[in-house]
Parts: C-alpha cells; structure tokens; sequence
C-alpha cells in the first residue's frame, strides 16, 4: 500500500471538513505575500517517494524539504534547482510562493521545474495535473498554475520534479566590472549578482571552461558564495530586467535599504531594519514600472503593493476552483469576495 | 450559402475589409482542417492584419453566438485547428511582422503569424536564436506553437515552448484584451501565461508574443552513433543521461526510416543499422570535447560499430538534413502517412517500440519510428495507401493500440502534438473524472461562453455533474 497516498487523503479530507485551510510547511515562506490566515492547519506528506535517476525526474511528498531533497539527489550527482533562500524550507511551500532561486539566470523560473502536481482540492478530492514524462503537452498545464498560487486553488500534496545533472565544477568569482559586462564576457553564467560596486558570478561546467571564462571577466575568487541581504523586514523588487542597475542605483541612494539585485533578471532582494524603508524601497520599485513583493516582516505593508493583473480572470480562476473562499484566504487577494458570497 | 452566415460575413467584412473575411467553397474546403485527418466545416474564414481586427472577429462571433477558431499555418497534426460547430476560422498568417528585438534583453516581441524559424534567421547576426525548433519550423507559426506548447530536438536541453514564452497579448473569447505574464521575471497573482501556452486556442487568441532568446553555443559538436540493435541504441539513450549528460538533442532513427532517408537524402547514414542515435552536445568548448568522449565510450560500451562525429559545419548540416528530411523521404515509399506522438519514460522506450512493432505486424502495417529519444518522446509512423479498402480502420486500431501501450509503460497522450480532436477521448486513459473537472473548470474560467476553439483537448462529459447523455428508455 501506497502510504503516502493514504497520509495524501487524509490531508484531502481534512480540507474538505475544513472552514479555512491554512497550508503549512516549515514556515519559512509564512510572510511571503498576503497575510496568512488562521484556521485549521494541513500539512502534505514528506519523504521521497520515487527516484529514478536515468529519468532525471523525482517523486516527493509536497512536505518534503529542500535540503532533504538535495541531499538524496547529490547522492546521485544530480540536483533540483530550487533554491529557496532557506532549505528548510517544504517543497511544496516553495512552489506554492513561487520565489525563484537565485540561479533563474541560466535555469530559468521555479516552475519549470515541475511536471507533476497532485492537490487536494477545495471539496477534498486529491486532483492530478501534468504527467510523470519530462516531456508533456496532455492537457491543461495544472503545474504552471499551481505554483505561485500560495494554496489559494488547492493543497499541494504531491509533486513531480524534473532534475539535472550537477555541474562537474562549480566557481564563484567577483569583479568591480559592470554586471552588464560580465555578462557579456561569460557564456550562459548562473548568476550575475551585483550590489552596486562589485558584480559576484557564479559560473558552473567543466574546470578548464569555467577557468577560461573567469579570466576573460577578470573574476577574483570567493570563499563563500555572496549572501543575500538578511533583516527583519524583507522583499524582492520586480523590473524590467533593463531597469535591474538603475534600480539598484536608486536603492543605493536611500539609506538603511541593503539590496543585491540579479543582473540579466530583474529581480532585486531588499532588506531592511525598519519598516519604513522597505515602504521607500518599494515606492522606488514602483516608480521605475516594477513592483515589489513582500516577503518577510512589514506587517504594515500590503503583500504585493499594486492591484493584479488581469483581476477578473484571476478571481473567475479562483472561484472556479475554491466557490466560498476558504483555501487561504487572504494570501492573494480573492477570497473576501467569495467569503461574503457565501455567507450571505 | 445560409442567410445567418451571409450577415455573419458581412459583418465580419465591414470590420475587416472585403478581402478579409471569406466563404468561397474552396476556403471553406481549405481551411476545414489542419494537417491532422479529421475534417471539419467552416462557416466563414477571416484573415486579420493587426490585433484590432482579431478583437473585432472575436466579438462578431460572440454577437453572433458562433464559436471561433485560431489557425495559423495549420501544420497541427491532432486536429487543434479543425472547425467544429460551423465556426469563424481566424487565420493569423497575415499577422507575421517581428515586432521589436531585444538584443540585450533577449526578447523579441512578434505577431502569431511569425514563421517559427523565420524569427531564428531574423536574430541570427546578433548570436541569438529561438529555441524551441519542431520539425515543421519552415512552415509552422509561432502563435502555433504556442497554442500547442510545441518541442523540437533541442527541447531536450533547452526546454519546450513554455520555458520561453514571456507574455502574449491574447483576445479573451468575450472580446476582451489581455497581457498575460510580463518581461519583469515576476508578476503577481496566477500564472494565466502558463495557463495559455497549450491550451490550443480553447482560452482565446494570442496577438503578440513576447518570447525568449538563446544565445548561440560557442561549440557544438554532432555525432552519429550507429547500433546492430534497437536495444543498444536504447541503452546508450539511458546510459549517456545517467553519465551526467543532457544532450542539446538526442534523436533515434530505426533501421526502416534509416534506410528511407539515406536513400532520399544521402547524408551517409549507414543503410543496414537496425538504429541510430544523433546526438548533438553543445557549450564551452572543454566541456564540450570532454562529452564527445564520454558518450564516445557509452555507445561503444553498448556495442556501436561506429561513432562518427561531423568533421564540419557542412557534415553536421548534413546529418541533421537526413533526421529533418525523415517526412520526405517517407512520401517516395507510400502516398500517406499517419504520425503518432506519445511520450514514455526513457528508461522504457525499447519495451514499448517493441510493442509498437508488434502492433504494426499485427494490422498489418509498415511502420517506421524517428524521435527525440533523450525525453522518451515517441514518434511511431505509420506509412499506407488510403485507397486501399478498410485501411484506415486498421491504423486507428493500430493508433489506439499505441496510446495504450505509452500509457501502460507510465507515459502520456502527447509530447508535442496536443490533444485537439485526435486523443480528445483519450484522456480518460492518463485522467480521473476529478483531473479532467479541474481542467474544465480552469477552460471555463477563461472562458465561461465556451465558444473559444469548442470541443477539443476535454472530452464531454469532463465537468462533474455535467450530463452526458441520457440512457436509452429512461424515466424522466
């Protein structure tokens, strides 16, 4: 018997019974967003359920965590490009937020590295989407959808991940150059991370090629790989990936904001002591046409800052999957409605 | 012609132009499917030439409570583009400018109608090109690929249509306009972007689309591996992966196909293989050699009796003008062909092709096999004479045999085809009720009139609750 089917039901069926279904993981993405509600707990099933190497895929119970993961696959000379900031942090948490690691560069974003899903859903079915093959066009693409989702369309319960090999040799390199010309130095690097005076780069593949790259961008040597800010109040500002250096210039302005933004992405991480900064940082953000996403601290800050996208489609999508809000409600911002619908 | 589309047409012709919306017979006959087998019927055809023209074709039809259906160059092979419910077929050839490229961004903003490798050569002077490249990339759209998530060899180290499809432009089947996703690398709130690619013109129309760029590897390297035996070839798919390997493209021909295309093209294919791998590695230039050797040593390990690697651009050339040719070389043997696409796990593509040859033996058929080996992505090709009687049932039998053979082994309908009309009732083969009522509800939520591209991807009877058909000499 399949246990972690059975442990899968059991979450299925508690959310079904549930008035409001909190999803919990670690807890390490518990700010990520909308405020999380309180109601009744539900945690997916951990543990590693099938692992075929020769198929570069892996089967895990949503609860798993990162670093559980990453260690099972490094057995085999392979990996996961998560990349959570934290690698406590669950699997299923980590899709569920849909924050991208800081190798998006080369691996491209989060989702991509899912084929499989299973969730539980609002009435407390266990729903399928995607398909075990790395390769797959059969039907809606469910995965996509559900990550990023913070829970609010169904409990992750189960999912499917698509590996790769590890690269054979790993090298992180800074340099005073302009992130824009390292880029253009380096073939395909993993990461071009700038804080404004120095560019640190990651650069992954065979020793001679890495070596022969990190000349041609007169890379230094690191001993550690760069660490992103840290502070109480954090978040990651969204741009036009030309807009990523004159944003950071802008951050580097503004005093008590720590920021290290990926170049060739668009994504810059802030932190912050106080409060208010992250406010500023945020107005910055927002003047230069991006947007900045919560993610830890700031209870005084709204999740997201602006209004969604594309609102009535995303709120028909809501509804269509949870009728009277109560797959945690308040992490995007649909279930209100839906709520008092169903109340009245 | 019915009064309803006389107006229906003269509608659409005084939004669009005279020459834009048309029901002469042979359109109707031309435009009444795609390059898959199932026939459809047309009301009206319109060619839009800008977005606005879309918007405007999408509200006619919902004025006039008709169904629409996106088309571009109609090179789909499940029926995704086949009108069904007497439609306004929406052609978006006409719609084919590259809008704005991004070298330093790499992205390039272009209208559906793009030709997939048109867009590749207009990039080509920048080092830059556009991944995804199905083997229809001569004639295909980009609009089209999108609708069907298209893959290509590459995708095998690169990924498929959706890894490099930033934002579209879409018309919502209510005549509404939307940005789906955004080249900021965050949007918030659902992924509809993700929702939209493959979702075969059921979610609306796509007007422009932002899509990624690759830059071109520094070295690539193309070896052709010949094998005695499909088994070895088989092995050597799994081995060169389990060594750490992921291949630009890992591409199997079987001997039958092997044979036709040396014949057809002459790019030095040995003619008595029983298999052969092409396998294209590509990056930094150590790295690079240093794979060449390694998957060197997993062929000959697995018995290759050669392993030839292109000397040049002009040989590599060569060698992919043999695999690209294989649909060509094909029409010299017999004047129809039927081309199936499934996907297995890769550790178990031998066991099923052996399947698949067992199911061609058994009706009856030639059969000839040419795919992307490295992501299990089968490609079973049956090849007869239409005018032969009672042929065609026997290479659906024989197709549905197939199916269920993929999806014993663990696999899925389709890889890269899509599932239109062709493997619509197939889905309950890889899907629970439950599965295929969370899909309907996400289609309906895009589009609760239901008129956008109707009756393709979801069988009837998909939404739970939903009535199917009531039972001959029941009480109601």
């Amino acid at each position: 018997m399949d246990l972690t089917l059975a442990a899968e039901a059991a979450v299925a069926a508690s959310v079904g019974r549930a008035d409001v279904v909190v999803p919990v993981g670690s807890g390490t993405h518990t700010e990520v967003g909308g405020p999380a509600p309180t109601g009744t707990e539900v945690r997916a099933p951990s543990g590693i359920i099938t692992y075929d190497p020769a198929e570069l895929t892996v089967t895990v119970g949503a609860g798993t965590t990162v670093g559980e993961l990453a260690e099972v696959l490094a057995a085999k000379g392979q990996e996961c490009a998560l990349d959570p900031r934290d690698p406590r942090a669950t699997i299923g948490g980590t899709l569920a937020c849909g924050l991208s690691g800081s190798r998006r560069l080369r691996y491209g974003p989060l989702r991509d590295r899912v084929l499989e899903v299973r969730f539980a859903n609002a009435a407390g079915d266990l729903v399928r989407g995607g398909g075990p093959t790395v390769k797959n066009v059969t039907g809606y693409d469910m995965p996509r959808l559900l990550v990023g989702s913070f829970g609010t369309l169904g409990v992750l319960t189960r999912v499917i991940l698509r590996c790769q090999p590890k690269a054979i040799h790993a090298f992180w390199g800074s340099t005073d150059q302009h992130p824009d010309s390292v880029r253009a130095r380096c073939f395909r690097p993993s990461s071009v991370l700038w804080d404004g005076a120095r560019s640190s780069v990651l650069l992954e593949g065979h020793p001679k090629d890495v070596d022969v790259q990190a000349r041609a961008a007169n890379l230094e040597p690191l001993d550690a790989p760069p660490v992103l800010p840290g502070g109480p109040h954090r978040g990651r500002a969204s741009v036009l990936p030309n807009q990523t250096e004159a944003l950071g210039t802008a951050f580097a302005a503004l005093e008590g904001v720590r920021w290290v933004a990926e170049s060739g992405v668009g994504t810059i991480h802030v932190a912050c002591d106080d409060e208010r900064d992250l406010r500023v940082a945020r107005e910055a953000t927002e003047a230069s046409g991006g947007w900045l996403l919560r993610e830890a601290g700031a209870p005084g800050l709204d999740g997201f800052g602006i209004a969604l996208p594309n609102a009535a489609l995303m709120a028909r999508v809501k509804a269509a999957f949870d009728p009277t809000g109560k797959l945690a409600p308040g992490r995007l911002p649909f279930s209100v409605a839906l709520r008092e619908a169903a109340s009245s | 012609m019915i009064s309803e589309d006389r107006v229906l047409l003269d509608d659409l012709r005084a939004a669009l132009g005279t020459e834009r919306a048309r029901a002469e017979p042979l359109e109707l006959t031309l435009y009444g499917r795609d390059a898959g087998v199932e026939m459809g019927e047309a009301a009206v055809v319109c060619f839009p030439a800008t977005a606005e023209h879309v918007a405007d074709a999408v509200r006619i039809a919902a004025r006039h409570d008709r169904p629409f259906v996106a088309r571009g160059s109609g090179t789909g092979l499940a029926g995704g583009a086949t009108p069904v419910g007497r439609p306004v077929v929406i052609v978006t050839t006409h719609l084919n400018r590259v809008l704005e490229i991004d070298a330093a961004q790499r992205v390039a903003w272009v209208e559906p109608g793009v030709l997939n490798l048109d867009l590749s050569r207009e990039v080509r002077h920048l080092g830059l090109h556009y991944a995804p490249d199905p083997s229809s990339q001569q004639a295909c759209t980009i609009g089209g690929n999108v609708a069907t998530n298209a893959g290509g060899p590459h995708c095998l180290a690169y990924g498929v249509t959706a890894a490099h499809v930033l934002a579209i432009d879409v018309v919502l089947a209510d005549g509404s306009i939307a940005r789906l996703g955004g080249i900021e690398p965050d949007q918030p709130g659902y992924d509809l972007r993700g929702c939209f690619v493959g979702s075969e013109g059921t979610m609306g129309i796509a007007t422009r689309i932002a899509v990624r760029l690759t830059p071109n590897p520094p070295t690539v390297r193309t070896l052709l591996l010949d094998f005695m035996s499909i088994e070895d070839a088989g092995a050597t798919v799994s081995g060169v992966i389990a060594a750490g390997i992921v291949p630009a493209a890992l591409e199997m021909m079987d001997a039958a196909i092997t044979r036709a295309v040396e014949d057809f093209v002459g790019a030095g294919y040995p003619r008595d293989a029983a298999a052969v791998l092409l396998v294209e590695l590509d990056g930094l230039e150590d790295g690079v050699a240093a794979q060449v050797e390694a998957v060197r040593s997993v062929a000959l390990e697995h018995n290759a009796r050669t392993v030839r690697v292109a000397a040049d651009e002009a040989e590599r050339a060569l060698l992919w003008k043999g695999r690209k040719s294989a649909f060509g070389a094909i029409a010299r043997i017999a004047p129809d062909y039927y081309l199936h696409d499934a996907v297995v796990p890769r550790t178990r593509l031998v066991e099923v092709l052996r399947k698949v040859y067992a199911i061609a033996a058994e009706q009856r058929l030639t059969m000839m096999n040419v795919f992307h080996a490295g992501d299990g992505n089968l490609h079973p090709l049956i090849v007869f004479d239409s005018r032969e009687p009672g042929i065609w049932k026997r290479v659906h039998e024989a197709g549905d045999a197939i199916l269920r053979a993929c999806v014993d082994a663990g696999g899925v309908l389709s890889g890269e085809h899509g599932i239109g009309l062709e493997k619509r009732d197939s889905m309950p083969l890889v899907f629970e009720p439950q599965d295929l009522d969370a899909q309907a509800r996400l289609r309906d939520a895009f589009d609760p009139s239901g008129r956008a591209n109707p009756e393709k991807i979801l069988p009837q009877g998909s939404r739970c609750g939903e009535l199917v058909s009531v039972p001959e000499g029941a009480w109601i």
